[in-house]
């Protein structure tokens, strides 16, 4: 174990130099001390990738002599899960943690060089800070590489419901949009030190921030999916505290986002940016706390070591608490210059923020509710219909802002022309909501329909705004419209795509399903189909055995699909896991779960589910529109020149 | 108050939020490295009520009891749920024995279990009960308001339950709580 | 017919600390069901309000817990035998508090959890009132000589 210990040692030891160093040097503009920064954040991410590579090394070639591996692995196993299984225990996970922040750290060092030289050493050194934090944590309490002697032939093997191609992108997606925040924060206390925010910062943060939001909303978009079809209840999201932990930071992001489009633009709400950026990242670090801590009744949590729990807690004591003392000294100093009126772009913007904080505001407060009424020894829970109840309310102003917003002028605006310029949009809403409403008599599916009406039309308001459709000539429209930058049509598609969200919810609320026992041979009618039991077969897999069920589903006597969902029945962790068919359509989920026998006959649970794809496609939209901004050349200041440029430049005499 | 000093105010409420919200989650990881916090844990509606009504069959080799039973002996008393399919339940065999031999009674009823099954058990691992008796549906369980087995109720000579203590009783939760507990009431 | 409510959905089934014997996975019955579908629906509706206390982060209807399925029995009786919602409830929570209650209770102790999102909509809204700043101050006004100088460049 002395040779690991070494090493970690010396990760640590370059992160720690990592957050002293740059930022003395930017204190006293000494440039060598600043120059050092990126060299060291490369150094940090150099050691952890070799770190995390052991790791994954000790785990594919069986070396059980690693106690890591001996509790969450085996030989039975396959390759692939051997690998990704690394990041689905405790411990590898917050290795995963720290890799991420070491990468946060050498992105900055690789695509900052543009950045201003003490900006630059700030920020790395703020990540360093942090870095330091998990990486003596990680080598005190939750060492992966500890070994364990003899060694055990077989490892304990993967928890089955884990082994599964979601697991492999579900975490490393995630943790990068949830760590990835840590730059805006290292931006922002990095602002804090400098005393200063102005608009160039805005144009800084705002690529960073928009990067780790595509990625926590992909990461939240893929774990409600895996959910979705590996646990076979056809349900998607279950408020579940853990999922409410990656709600909490992707809330304040998106509020972070739009301030920082204003900062930029502007030069105001600089105060808002730079303590959304603050919260959000120390959000993730919560969440981390309440998954790992084991106070929460959740059945994401990994460890149960209050000790660990406490060492967190100082972490995030220092960081959290550190970084907002800052604020409280420093923000009051961060001059804001521009004015707008209540009503305008900058406005709705601040509504924009005052509701997504509230939002996560009562998320909060239902996650956290059981901890605060166990200091006072009373217990109760905190389920879903709460914040269903809560979280509704606040979603209708906010879809209903989201499409005025955008189509407001700065700093001051007149609302009534805005509202007029959607009265298409409001119309057409209006008649979806009518129809879904008189078709399913369902009060919840209409409106859901109507908002997601009114939230795709009136994303495209501003674009159709810029391009005067229809009152100038379609030709002066069209070339408008293809000079139109990157990052309106951004905004336009990831608004749609939170409309095409919310069009998946309501549509999963009319969702059908029974449990029947079937024979083979046995054709039952259900949602409009036909489904027949084909046969129930067993076969064995390389560490289970699963038993199927064969199944044709029929349409009006045409075959849609032959499915094959199993149950399988891991050997060695003597555990059954339900493997879900779902065929999908994309306006349809057809969803079949295996369950036992019952007299001889196999019991089926058979779903219909519409939309049910629109609710990760939306996501997918979401993060596309964001992927779109961020590639937007403009609004990359410093993005490195094009090649021809520089050569050109250079060649320009003094 | 001026206007900068109202800003700087304004500016710590963030940070005094944080601190709250750390108080409480330090003290909630304090008690549980204590033990005296665990989310999984649930509170027993019955501490400080009566035993439920019931009136239980036999288990062989014993004769059933009734609620009257346990409390008709006037003295403090432990109830105890378990199965014979049940793995903590065996783990937890060899402490209710020493209770036993210590001069606790232990009532003791087999929750969901056949008869031989139970028999088995106590051939197997022994018998610390003082009377044995079969909730084969579990019914008499959920007015107990049981989540899991084994679970046991201690009981005060008026039949008021006092504690309930969810899991396997370990040698060293027996002399730390049980014990202590039962001298309390005695 | 079984109708999803919008909050249908589970957690893992993690096995219990105390070990009652989760079957793996095997889902429940058709024989569960009630044959009259509105009864059916409506024990559904309450069993979606309690929380398992076996795998806590499911509700009685969705988790395959043993204990579960026994719940959901005694449920249905109740429903056929024509209690009403509140008194079924009551009787479930009598015996195991109102840990079981997915939907929090509205009294004294959950006033702050019940009214968290008008806080919250107040408290920001205070908040951006108390910061917005009053306008940028007036500038100084111009000493002589300065005004001086602004009268000989306006010429």
């Amino acid at each position: 174990m002395i040779p690991e210990l070494g090493h970690f040692a010396l990760a640590v030891a370059i992160a720690a130099a990592q957050a002293v160093l740059p930022i003395i040097g930017a204190r006293a503009g000494d440039a060598r001390l600043m120059a050092a920064a990126p060299a060291l954040a490369l150094g940090q991410l150099i050691a952890m990738v070799t770190s995390f590579g052991c790791l994954i090394w000790s785990s594919v070639v069986n070396d059980f002599s690693v106690r890591d591996v001996a509790m969450n692995s085996s030989s039975a196993e396959p390759l692939f899960y051997r690998i990704t299984g690394v990041w689905g225990n405790h411990d590898g996970s917050i290795l995963l943690w720290c890799l991420v922040l070491a990468i946060c750290g050498g992105a900055v060092a690789l695509f900052g060089r543009n950045l201003p030289s003490a900006l630059r050493a700030r920020v790395i050194g703020v990540l360093g800070i942090v870095s330091a934090g998990f990486l003596l944590f990680t080598l005190t309490a939750s060492n992966p590489f500890l070994r364990m002697w003899p060694p055990p032939i077989q490892g304990a093997a993967i928890n089955p419901l884990l082994q599964d191609p979601g697991l492999a992108i579900h975490p490393p997606i995630l943790y990068t949009g949830y760590v990835g925040f840590s730059i805006p924060f290292a931006f922002a206390v990095a602002a804090l030190l400098e005393g200063r925010v102005d608009p160039m910062w805005g144009r800084w943060v705002r690529p960073w921030t928009l990067a780790a939001w595509c990625f926590l909303t992909c990461g939240i978009a893929l774990g409600s999916w895996w959910a979705y079809y590996e646990l076979g209840w056809g349900g998607y999201w279950f408020w579940d505290p853990v999922e409410n932990a990656s709600l909490l930071p992707w809330l304040t992001g998106t509020a972070l986002l739009h301030c920082a489009i204003v900062v930029e633009k502007r030069d105001t709400l600089k105060t808002w940016t730079v303590l959304l950026a603050i919260a959000t990242f120390s959000l993730s670090l919560c969440g981390t706390f309440m998954v790992r801590s084991g106070i929460l009744n959740s059945v994401h949590s990994f460890a149960v070591d209050p000790t660990q729990g406490i060492f967190i807690l100082t972490l995030l004591a220092i960081t959290i608490g550190g970084s907002l003392a800052l604020f409280a000294w420093r923000a009051p100093a961060l001059g804001a210059t521009g004015v707008f009126a209540p009503l305008s772009r900058e406005g709705a913007i601040v509504l924009n923020n005052v509701l997504l904080c509230s939002l996560c505001a009562v998320v909060f407060t239902g996650t956290a509710y059981p901890l605060l009424a166990a200091v006072f020894h009373e217990q109760l829970s905190v389920g879903a219909p709460y914040f269903h109840l809560t979280v509704v309310p606040l979603l209708v102003p906010l879809f209903a802002a989201m499409s005025v917003g955008p189509v407001l002028a700065w700093k001051r605006a007149d609302l009534l022309p805005a509202l007029l310029r959607l009265w298409w949009a409001a119309a057409i809403a209006a008649l979806v909501w009518i129809g879904v409403q008189l078709g399913t008599r369902d009060a919840f599916a209409a409106a859901g329909f109507g908002a997601a009406a009114w939230l795709i039309l009136g994303a495209f308001a501003e674009l159709i705004e810029r391009i005067r459709l229809f009152r100038i000539p379609l030709a002066g429209s069209w070339a408008r419209l293809s000079a139109q930058p990157l990052r309106v049509w951004g905004a336009a598609i990831a608004h749609a795509g939170m409309g095409v969200t919310v069009a998946g919810i309501a549509g999963m609320s009319l969702a059908l399903s029974t449990i029947v026992a079937m024979h083979p041979g046995q054709t039952i009618g259900f949602g409009g189909y036909q489904w027949t039991l084909l046969a129930v077969r067993d076969a064995p897999g390389p560490n289970y055995t699963a038993h199927i069920a064969d199944l044709r589903i029929a349409r009006a006597g045409q075959t849609v699909a032959v499915v094959h969902p199993s149950l399988k029945t891991f050997t060695q962790q003597h555990q059954t896991v339900t493997d879900t068919s779902i065929q999908t359509d994309l306006w349809r989920d057809l969803y079949i779960a295996v369950g036992g026998e019952q007299n001889g006959a196999t019991v089926l649970r058979l779903h219909v589910n519409p939309l049910a794809a629109f609710v990760w496609l939306g996501a997918l939209v979401m993060a596309f529109g964001g992927l779109l901004s961020l590639i937007d050349r403009r609004l990359r200041v410093g993005a490195p020149a094009r090649r021809g440029a520089r050569r050109r430049a250079l060649g320009v005499p003094a | 108050m001026d206007a900068l000093a109202r800003r700087r105010l304004l500016m710590l409420a963030p940070l005094g939020v944080a601190a709250a919200g750390s108080a409480v989650f330090w003290e909630l990881l304090v008690r549980m490295r204590a033990g005296t916090y665990d989310p999984h844990l649930l509170k027993s509606m019955l501490i400080g009520r009566p035993l439920p009504s019931f009136a239980l069959p036999g288990q062989a080799p014993s004769a059933g009891f009734a609620t009257a039973d346990v409390t008709a002996g006037k003295l403090p008393a432990l109830v105890n749920f378990f199965a014979s399919w049940c793995v903590p339940c065996v783990e937890e065999s060899g402490t209710l024995m020493s209770l036993q031999k210590q001069g606790v009674t232990i009532w003791g009823i087999a929750y969901k279990d056949t008869v031989d099954a139970a028999a088995g058990f106590l051939m197997r691992y022994g018998d610390p009960y003082h009377r044995v008796a079969r909730d084969a549906d579990g019914r008499t369980a959920i007015n107990f308001g049981l989540y899991g087995v084994p679970e046991t109720y201690v009981v005060d000579r008026q039949g008021i339950v006092r504690l309930r203590y969810a899991g396997g009783i370990t040698q060293a939760a027996a002399e730390a709580t049980i014990l202590p507990l039962l001298r309390r009431l005695a | 017919m079984r109708r999803l409510s919008r909050a249908a959905g589970a957690a893992l089934a993690l096995a219990s600390l105390l070990a009652l014997a989760a079957p793996a996975r095997a889902l429940d019955s058709p024989s569960e069901m009630l044959p009259n579908p509105a009864q059916e629906r409506r024990a559904e509706e309450i069993g979606m309000q309690l929380r398992c206390v076996v795998c806590q982060n499911e509700s009685i209807e969705q988790s395959d817990a043993t204990l579960a399925r026994q719940f959901r029995g005694i449920i249905r009786r109740r429903v056929v035998a024509g209690w009403s919602d509140r008194r079924i409830i009551a009787w479930m929570v009598r015996r195991y508090g109102t840990f079981i209650l997915l939907r929090p209770p509205f009294d004294p102790m959950t006033w702050l959890l019940w009214g968290a999102p008008a806080i919250a909509l107040a408290v920001g809204g205070a908040a951006v009132m108390l910061a917005r700043r009053r306008g940028v101050a007036p500038p100084d006004p111009l000493s002589a000589a300065e005004q001086r100088k602004l009268a000989d460049l306006l010429k």
